[in-house]
């Protein structure tokens, strides 16, 4: 593969000097032919690796999801039996077993996915305007706001995974032990808690990100309009509420779509947190179709959960952008 | 150039009010950034505390402070699992993975923040929309295709880093991709105009010119992919064997074991985090810096 | 020049193209061949204490192997928690190994792929014939009436191993050998924080491997004769309580055990938290631990009432690990070979003793070291009240479904929830109706 890319990266690369040996045009002036094909060739790289890791496999997964494509046919999956829109009956038939437990799914996950992404906006923000003013130490301490986003995600996770454990875990140690606030040491990762175990570790390691982006464009703001509004005599949550939130709109109009994304679609937290079999209470989606279709060999099912979830998620960002980019700038998109 | 001349003033700017900050937000500062410290810092002290800790300590009831502190997790983390070439493999994915994935992002995105041609948008919102792709839906279709591709070429991609390299860089791509096209746009176009005009052709402009006042954005790009490689443990676990493991998944190896030997695997977890974190720690002033003039204008 | 460069990106683009709509047919192609004869691929099973020592136990021999025949085996050693997954991904990509190691209860599941040589009797003559295996070895590798899909490499049996310090302290004078005896001693045993006995609650196999047996006991199956799943009926329920009830009523099982799923109710066992462990070939496993043999003893798996035997005495499942060979190997000839060599009495032997279990070929067996006290249970256990989980193509949906079935049932014990035949049944009939629908 490393060959692939060289040489595609090398096209793109070689093929910019050839175009205008010597030539002084601006690049926005029309011109010949070769001029039109220069962004294609710069895109080219970026457009063929998309191509073959993500929008070709996404086709296969279509085609898959219309096929039944169980232990008995994958090894050689051509010739699985069409199988209609059998997969995706099945799937959403929410009166029937695989559908209510897609839905159960389903439902786990948008409530984790709003309080998450919710938390760790307000986390973020928070410490974003409350660390806006220098102040001795603040150096100190945004570096060390930024480590949990910056450690690699089984490493994080699994210092939680022995935290939460039951019998020499932290967190029981603290609320049973020292604080006595449960009459008995509780379960984190099995049962119901597991839904606040992974809820605490997906904020913890959201939130910085949130921080981080605040923070960037907080200092997108001028500083003139605080000066401004404080000779108005705004005091400070005034400030806030008429400069600082208003000014952030379009940060946090990226901000929450990007967390949302990533929180929905998260897989190495609950996995590495449960195991290939999560918990009902913390069974996120994209764990439950890995099992639908690794952990039951039911690949054409797996698929089509997937092609479903795909589509909401295109519906909703959809749906979003549209409700919060009026007036944004298209090319930003 | 200009963008470092741009966020210089930014990074020592004067505080936003003039007024000094009222007691009692003074006060709400202090406690709530405090319980934030605490909350961050608990599980890196547990990883740190309990890495030096004999094994009896940790199969125990948790203790806040070991009763001896022991270094031999750190000796034994190397033999129980062949942690050394792990760690080899994931420098190679990740490195390469970031150097071609911030290549790429560069060209795309000075296609698009410099010219207009037909298919920009499409091309730009099929490239972000690919961040909303689950991934387990082309985990298995991505092996097939590379299957095949091997069959059909010769060119082993699956099993073999370079497999897992390109699935990498365009796991950061499209993000790196957005990123690079808002920073390139706050980078003045008079300034590769003037460099075309000394004789510099389109790419001669981007390398010498552009690039360069963009540092702070690459950087950020790069330390962004780089992490999305070093962390990743799906596509890892499936498209890896004994040979080219990565560290994410060659880390389960402590606890298949018949004991969990907790001490052993948060030695094993704070050794591979050093140097992601170091370095992102050290990087993060052009992270800052990055955001604040691409993603975030 | 230009052109050059363009060409060639297009050559690029078209090559990808073109692998990418040859994917669209489907993927591998029949059968194997011979083409390297010179080469194996072997993915072995995690048996010992950990990976590496894994490889240390096995390079000699494939050294060995290479000296006899030339070829040489490159061994990958692949985690318990991949194994499956690699194996499906080999299956659907037809890139696999040549030969490999599966758990012999995915048998008839992996069969059913077609992905596995089928054993006739022209292949087993190669290696010295079906007779040369234990016959209750031979009934987990594969759906009854088919040719095996594998062959038995490594056989174990569950036993009940007993902390014999822990025991004379509480005035126990010997091992239980029904299930209301190893409530009683297992009360007496659980107090001042040990406990008289450990489980996996959070492990699905582990509880398979228990509740069917529990199962077998009540006179029931999991699966109707011609293969349907019946999970619910009044055996099977009662299976799963009684099982789940050592914790939640009868209280012998500490809590903790219900989010166990790293073996670490073995630790606990070494450590002498907990008296008694149903578990399969522990002795390796205790003695890297640093429990020595002589501090435990091993009992055979209690049952309802009378002596372990067969029908509703049956008290351990067959369990082990079987040797596949991939249809697709470019080896065949070789890979037959391997297995051969794998089987034969000698490295029988030594592997056997390597990972504490028992042989499944006859002649290795009758060796002394098969013969100490310990592997005496085993043996006999196997010869006698094993029986093989059910070898149905949907075997391992069933571990899945129901073992996780059986840990939801444990976690809500754990929780201190009342486990009633009416929860476990509204827990099985979940598992039931996630079961693929033929």
């Amino acid at each position: 593969m490393t060959t692939t890319t060289a040489a595609s990266a090398d096209s793109g690369e070689r093929a910019v000097p050839k175009d205008s040996p010597g030539a002084a045009r601006g690049p926005r002036r029309p011109g010949r032919i070769r001029r039109i094909a220069l962004p294609y060739l710069l895109l080219l790289p970026a457009l063929i690796l998309e191509l073959l890791v993500h929008l070709v496999p996404m086709v296969i997964g279509i085609f898959m999801s219309f096929k039944e494509l169980t232990q008995f046919y994958i090894r050689d999956w051509g010739t699985a039996p069409w199988s209609g829109f059998d997969n995706y009956k099945v799937s959403v038939d929410f009166s029937a077993p695989v559908g209510k437990a897609l839905l159960h799914s389903f439902l786990v996950t948008v409530g984790f996915t709003l309080l998450s992404v919710g938390l760790c906006w307000l986390i973020g923000t928070a410490a974003a305007i409350y660390m806006q003013d220098t102040f001795r130490g603040r150096g100190l301490l945004r570096a060390l706001f930024l480590v949990p986003y910056a450690l690699p995600v089984y490493a994080a996770v699994i210092t939680w995974v022995f935290m939460f454990q039951h019998d020499n875990g932290l967190v029981n140690h603290v609320l049973h032990d020292q604080l006595h606030l449960t009459d008995k040491p509780s379960f984190w990762l099995i049962g119901d808690n597991s839904f606040y175990a992974l809820l605490t570790v997906s904020v913890w390691k959201g939130w910085p990100f949130a921080f981080l982006i605040v923070m960037a464009g907080l200092q997108n703001i001028p500083g003139e309009l605080y000066e401004a509004a404080a000779l108005d005599g705004a005091g400070l949550w005034q400030q806030l509420r008429r400069i600082t939130l208003p000014s952030l709109r379009p940060v946090n109009q990226v901000l929450v779509l990007v967390l949302f994304l990533w929180t929905f679609n998260d897989f190495n937290t609950p996995f590495v947190l449960f195991g290939r079999t999560a918990p009902e209470a913390a069974d996120l989606i994209s764990v439950h179709i890995y099992q639908a279709s690794f952990v039951t060999w039911n690949f054409g099912t797996g698929s089509a959960m997937s092609v479903l979830l795909l589509l909401f998620l295109l519906v909703v960002t959809g749906v979003y952008l549209l409700l919060t980019s009026r007036g944004r700038k298209t090319a930003d998109v | 150039m200009s963008s470092t001349a741009q966020t210089a003033p930014r990074a020592s700017k004067a505080p936003r009010s003039p007024m000094a900050p009222p007691r009692s937000f003074l006060w709400s500062r202090r406690i709530f950034l405090t319980l934030l410290t605490g909350f961050v810092l608990v599980p890196v002290y547990v990883m740190v505390s309990s890495s030096l800790k004999p094994l009896a300590d940790v199969s125990g009831k948790f203790r806040w402070l070991p009763s001896g502190l022991t270094i031999r997790p750190y000796i034994d983390i190397w033999s129980t699992v062949p942690l050394a070439r792990y760690f080899v493999n994931s420098l190679i994915v990740a490195g390469a993975a970031t150097v071609c994935s911030v290549v790429i992002a560069v060209f795309a995105a000075y296609a698009v923040s410099r010219y207009s041609f037909r298919g920009k948008r499409v091309f730009t919102v099929t490239v972000l929309s690919t961040q909303m792709f689950p991934g387990i839906l082309f985990l298995l279709p991505l092996f097939l295709l590379y299957v095949n591709i091997g069959n059909a070429t010769g060119i082993a991609l699956f099993g073999s880093r370079g497999g897992l390299i390109l699935t990498y860089l365009t796991f950061s791509l499209p993000f790196s991709i957005w990123m690079l096209i808002g920073y390139f746009d706050s980078v003045p176009r008079d300034l590769d105009e003037a460099a075309l005009v000394d004789g510099c052709g389109p790419l001669g402009a981007l390398l010498r010119v552009v690039v360069p006042a963009a540092i702070p954005g690459i950087v950020a790009v790069a330390v962004y992919a780089f992490m999305t490689a070093w962390g990743e443990v799906l596509f890892a676990s499936v498209m890896t064997n004994d040979t080219t493991r990565t560290l994410a998944v060659g880390l389960q190896g402590y606890s298949t074991l018949n004991n969990v030997y907790w001490n052993q695997i948060m030695a094993a977890s704070l050794v591979v985090s050093v140097p992601v974190v170091a370095g992102f720690l050290l990087l993060q002033r052009y992270l800052v810096a990055g955001l604040t003039a691409g993603a975030v204008k | 020049m230009r052109r050059i460069r363009a060409a060639a990106a297009g050559a690029v683009t078209v090559s990808l193209l073109t692998a990418v709509t040859a994917c669209g047919g489907g993927s591998s192609t029949g059968g194997g061949s011979n083409d390297s004869p010179k080469t194996l691929t072997y993915w072995a099973s995690n048996q010992g204490a950990s990976i590496e020592v894994d490889k240390k136990v096995l390079q000699p021999e494939l050294d060995k192997f290479e000296k006899q025949s030339g070829i040489k085996v490159k061994v990958e050693v692949v985690p318990w928690s991949d194994l499956l997954n690699r194996i499906l991904t080999a299956t659907t990509s037809g890139q696999g190994p040549d030969v490999l190691n599966i758990g012999n209860t995915w048998s008839a599941s992996l069969q059913a792929t077609g992905a596995l040589l089928p054993w006739d009797a022209s292949n087993f003559a190669k290696i010295g014939g079906k007779d040369r295996f234990v016959e209750s070895a031979l009934g987990s590798t594969g759906a009854q009436g088919k040719d095996p899909a594998a062959v038995p490499l490594y056989s174990m049996a569950y036993a009940l191993y007993y902390n014999k310090k822990m025991f004379a302290d509480a005035g126990i004078a010997k091992p239980p050998a029904t299930w209301d005896e190893l409530i009683a001693d297992g009360k007496k045993l659980s107090k001042g924080g040990k406990w008289g006995l450990g489980a996996e609650g959070s492990n699905p196999s582990e509880n398979i491997h228990h509740t069917f047996v529990f199962a077998k006991q009540h006179g029931a199956d999991f699966f109707t004769a011609d293969g349907k799943p019946d999970f619910t009926s009044d055996g099977t329920v009662a299976a799963v309580k009684q099982y789940v009830d050592l914790m939640a009523k009868d209280k012998i099982i500490a809590p903790g055990n219900a989010e166990y799923a790293q073996n670490q109710s073995v630790s606990d066992f070494a450590k002498g938290k907990n008296a008694m462990l149903l578990w399969q070939s522990a002795s390796a496993n205790l003695k890297s631990q640093g429990m020595s043999d002589d501090a435990y003893g091993i009992a055979p798996v209690p049952v309802q009432s009378g002596t372990p035997g067969t029908g509703t005495n049956v008290n351990s499942m067959v369990a082990g690990i079987n040797l596949a060979v991939f249809k697709n190997s470019h080896n065949l000839d070789g890979a037959t070979k391997f297995v051969k060599f794998m089987t034969s009495d000698a490295e029988q032997k030594i592997l056997n003793t390597a990972y504490s279990s028992i042989p499944p070929v006859k002649t290795a067996q009758t060796d002394a070291t098969f013969n100490t006290p310990a592997n005496a249970v085993l043996k006999d256990t196997l010869a006698k009240s094993a029986a093989a989980l059910p070898q149905v193509a949907d075997e391992s949906q069933f571990e899945t479904t129901v073992g996780t079935a059986v840990k939801t049932l444990f976690a809500a014990a754990a929780a201190g929830h009342a486990v009633t035949t009416e929860s476990v049944k509204a827990e099985l009939e979940k598992a039931q109706q996630q079961m693929p629908a033929k």
